[in-house]
C-alpha cells in the first residue's frame, strides 16, 4: 500500500488541474479583467474607445434616469418572477412527490424536460399564444371574459409570463431535491398524534423543505436579472432590461466602455445580492438548529 | 403516502397545460397549410418542414451548432477529467479555492460573458473564429461537466487501483485500464449535457458569433426578432421533437432530476 500511495503522487494535483487553470486564467480571468479596465475608458463617436480612465460611465449610469428604470425593471421582474416560481414551483414538487408511478416520472419528465429545449423556441412558443388571434385570446373572448384582446406581447406581464415558464423546472427540482430527503413517517407522526392535513402541510413539510425553495429562488432570481433572450423577443425595443441594454450598447450604439460599465454594475449586483442572500439564510438556519 | 385530493389535482393539471401549452402551440403552428401563423385548421401540411431544408441558412446553421457543440463538449471533458482526479483524490493547498473557480462561470450572467469575450477575441485576433466561438464555449459548459465528472469520480472505490499499483501497473496503465472504464458514465453524462448546453447558447454567442460562425439559436433569433412565421415554428417544432427522443433516453440512463439539479441557461 505505502508503494500505491508513493506511486500515486507521481503526478501532483497542480499538474492535473493545470490546464484547466490555464483554460481559465486565459479566457476567464483576462476576458473579464479586460472588460473591467474597458468600464472606465470613454468612448467618443467618431474616434472610438480611448484609453483614459475616468468613473464617467458608472456616474453616467448612476445618474441617468433611463438607466434607472432598466435597472429597477430587471430587478423588480427578477422579484416578481421568483415569488410565482416560489409559488408554483414548491406546491407542484410536494404534489409529483406523492404520485405513483408511471405517472410521477411522466409528468416530472414533463416538468423538467423543456430545460432542455432552447430558450429561443420556448418564447416563440409565448410569443405564438400572446398574439391578438393567439389561443389566450381566443379562449378569452370566447368565454365571453373579455371583449377586446388582452394586450400581452410586449409588456411586462407576457414577459414576467414567459420568464416563469422558462425559470420554474428550476424551483421544481430544487424542492424535489430537497422532499427526497424528507422522511415521510414524519408526516404520518404528526396526522396519527391528530394533526389535520394542513397543520401537517405547515408544520412538518414546509420548514423541511424551505432550503429547498430558499436556494431555488436564488437560482430563479439570478437566471431571471441576466435574461436576455425572452425579454428581447417579448419585451421589445420599448421594455429593455440590463441584459439587451448592454447587447444594445456593443451591437448598435458600439459604445462599448458605457456597455462593459453596465455589464459590471449587473455582476456586482447579481454577485453581492446572492452571497447577502446566502449569508443571511446560513445565519437563519445556524439560529434554528444550533 | 397518503394521495392527493382534488385540489392539488386540479392545480396540477393547470401546471402541466402551463408547462406544454407553448410547446404545443409551436408544434400545431408548424403544421399549417397557410403562409402565415394559424393553427392547422384545413388539415396538417408539411409543407412548412419541406422549407427548412429549402433554406441553406438553417441548415449551415443547425450544422455549426452540431460542430461547436461535438468540439466544446470533448474539449471540456478532456479538461475536466484530470481536474476531476486532481480535486476528488488529493489533499492540497488550494483545493476549495480551484473547485470554486472551475465552477464560476455558473455565477456570471452569459451576457457579462459575452461581452468580455467580444472584446478579448477582438484584442488576440480571434474575433468571429470558430476557435474563438468554441473556446468561449468551452468555458461555459466546463462547470457542468466538471460536476458529473466530480461526482462519478468521488463515489468510485479505490480498492480495483491499489490491486493494479501493487501488481506493477503504471500510472497512465491504471488509469487506462481501470479508472476510466469506471467513470464513463459520468463522462457520458457530463458530455451529453455539456453538448446541450453548448447547442442551446444564445445569450453569449450572440457576440461571439460571425456571419460566417453563426449558431442555429442565434440565427433563430434574429429571424424571429424581424418576423414570426410558420417557417420558424416548424424548425422549433423539428428541435423539439429531436430534444423529446434524447430526454427519454437521458431520462432512462440517468435520470433528468439527477441530471438537471442545478442547471443554468
Amino acid at each position: 500500500m505505502a508503494e500505491a500511495i508513493a506511486r500515486r503522487t507521481l503526478i501532483p494535483p497542480y499538474l492535473l488541474s493545470a490546464p484547466a487553470l490555464l483554460l481559465y486564467c486565459a479566457l476567464l480571468l483576462t476576458p473579464m479583467l479586460m472588460t473591467f479596465l474597458l468600464s472606465f475608458n470613454s468612448f467618443d463617436l467618431y474616434t472610438g474607445i480611448k484609453p483614459d480612465y475616468s468613473l464617467a460611465n458608472y456616474l453616467e449610469v448612476i445618474q441617468d434616469k433611463y438607466f434607472h428604470v432598466i435597472f429597477l425593471r430587471t430587478f423588480g421582474m427578477a422579484l416578481v418572477v421568483t415569488l410565482i416560481c416560489a409559488l408554483l414551483g414548491a406546491p407542484e414538487a410536494y404534489i409529483l412527490n406523492r404520485m405513483a408511478n408511471p405517472w410521477k416520472s411522466l409528468f416530472l419528465l414533463a416538468v423538467l424536460g423543456p430545460l432542455l429545449i432552447s430558450v429561443v423556441v420556448r418564447t416563440l412558443g409565448w410569443a405564438l399564444l400572446f398574439g391578438k388571434e393567439g389561443a389566450i385570446n381566443m379562449t378569452l373572448m370566447g368565454l365571453g371574459l373579455v371583449d377586446e384582446p388582452v394586450k400581452l406581447i410586449f409588456t411586462s406581464t407576457g414577459v414576467v409570463i414567459a420568464l416563469v415558464h422558462v425559470l420554474v423546472p428550476f424551483m421544481v427540482i430544487s424542492v424535489w431535491a430537497s422532499l427526497q430527503k424528507l422522511d415521510p413517517a414524519t408526516e404520518r407522526a404528526g396526522l396519527s398524534l391528530g394533526a389535520s392535513q394542513f397543520t401537517v402541510l405547515r408544520r412538518v413539510v414546509v420548514p423541511q423543505v424551505m432550503p429547498g425553495v430558499l436556494s431555488g429562488s436564488l437560482i430563479v432570481f439570478a437566471l431571471t436579472a441576466s435574461a436576455f433572450a425572452t425579454p428581447a423577443i417579448l419585451g421589445g425595443r420599448r421594455l429593455k432590461v440590463v441584459a439587451t441594454t448592454a447587447y444594445d450598447e456593443y451591437l448598435n450604439t458600439l459604445n462599448w466602455p458605457l456597455g462593459a460599465a453596465i455589464a459590471i454594475l449587473l455582476l456586482a449586483a447579481n454577485v453581492i445580492i446572492i452571497t447577502s442572500y446566502n449569508r443571511v439564510i446560513e445565519k437563519k438556519y445556524a439560529e434554528a438548529f444550533g | 403516502m397518503s394521495k392527493n385530493g382534488p385540489i392539488a389535482l386540479i392545480f396540477h393539471t393547470a401546471f402541466i397545460v402551463f408547462m406544454l401549452a407553448p410547446l404545443v402551440v409551436v408544434c400545431l403552428v408548424a403544421f399549417t397549410s397557410k403562409g402565415y401563423i394559424s393553427m392547422p385548421t384545413e388539415g396538417f401540411s408539411l409543407r412548412w418542414f419541406r422549407a427548412i431544408l429549402e433554406n441553406p441558412d438553417f441548415i449551415d446553421a443547425f450544422l455549426m451548432s452540431l460542430y461547436l457543440a461535438i468540439v466544446s463538449a470533448s474539449i471540456a471533458l478532456a479538461i475536466s477529467v484530470p481536474a476531476s482526479l486532481a480535486i476528488a483524490r488529493h489533499r492540497f493547498p488550494g483545493r476549495a479555492a480551484f473547485t470554486a473557480f472551475f465552477l464560476s462561470p455558473l455565477m456570471i450572467p452569459h451576457v457579462v460573458l459575452g461581452v468580455s469575450f467580444l472584446r478579448f477575441f477582438t484584442e488576440v485576433g480571434l474575433s468571429g473564429t470558430f476557435v474563438g466561438l468554441a473556446l468561449s464555449h468551452v468555458i461555459i459548459i466546463m462547470p457542468y461537466a466538471l460536476r458529473l465528472v466530480l461526482a462519478s469520480v468521488t463515489g468510485l472505490s479505490r480498492d480495483a487501483e491499489s490491486a493494479a499499483v501493487s501488481l506493477g501497473a503504471s500510472n497512465w496503465t491504471v488509469f487506462r485500464r481501470i479508472t476510466l472504464p469506471l467513470i464513463v458514465p459520468g463522462i457520458a453524462g457530463g458530455w451529453v449535457l455539456a453538448f446541450i448546453t453548448s447547442f442551446d447558447e444564445l445569450t453569449m454567442t450572440v457576440f461571439v458569433a460571425s456571419p460566417s460562425t453563426i449558431t442555429l439559436p442565434v440565427r433563430m433569433y434574429n429571424h424571429i426578432t424581424e418576423t414570426i412565421d410558420p417557417l420558424i415554428a416548424s424548425l422549433s417544432a423539428a428541435l423539439i421533437f429531436v430534444t423529446v427522443i434524447f430526454m427519454v433516453i437521458l431520462d432512462r440512463l440517468y435520470g433528468l432530476d439527477k441530471l438537471l439539479v442545478g442547471r443554468g441557461t
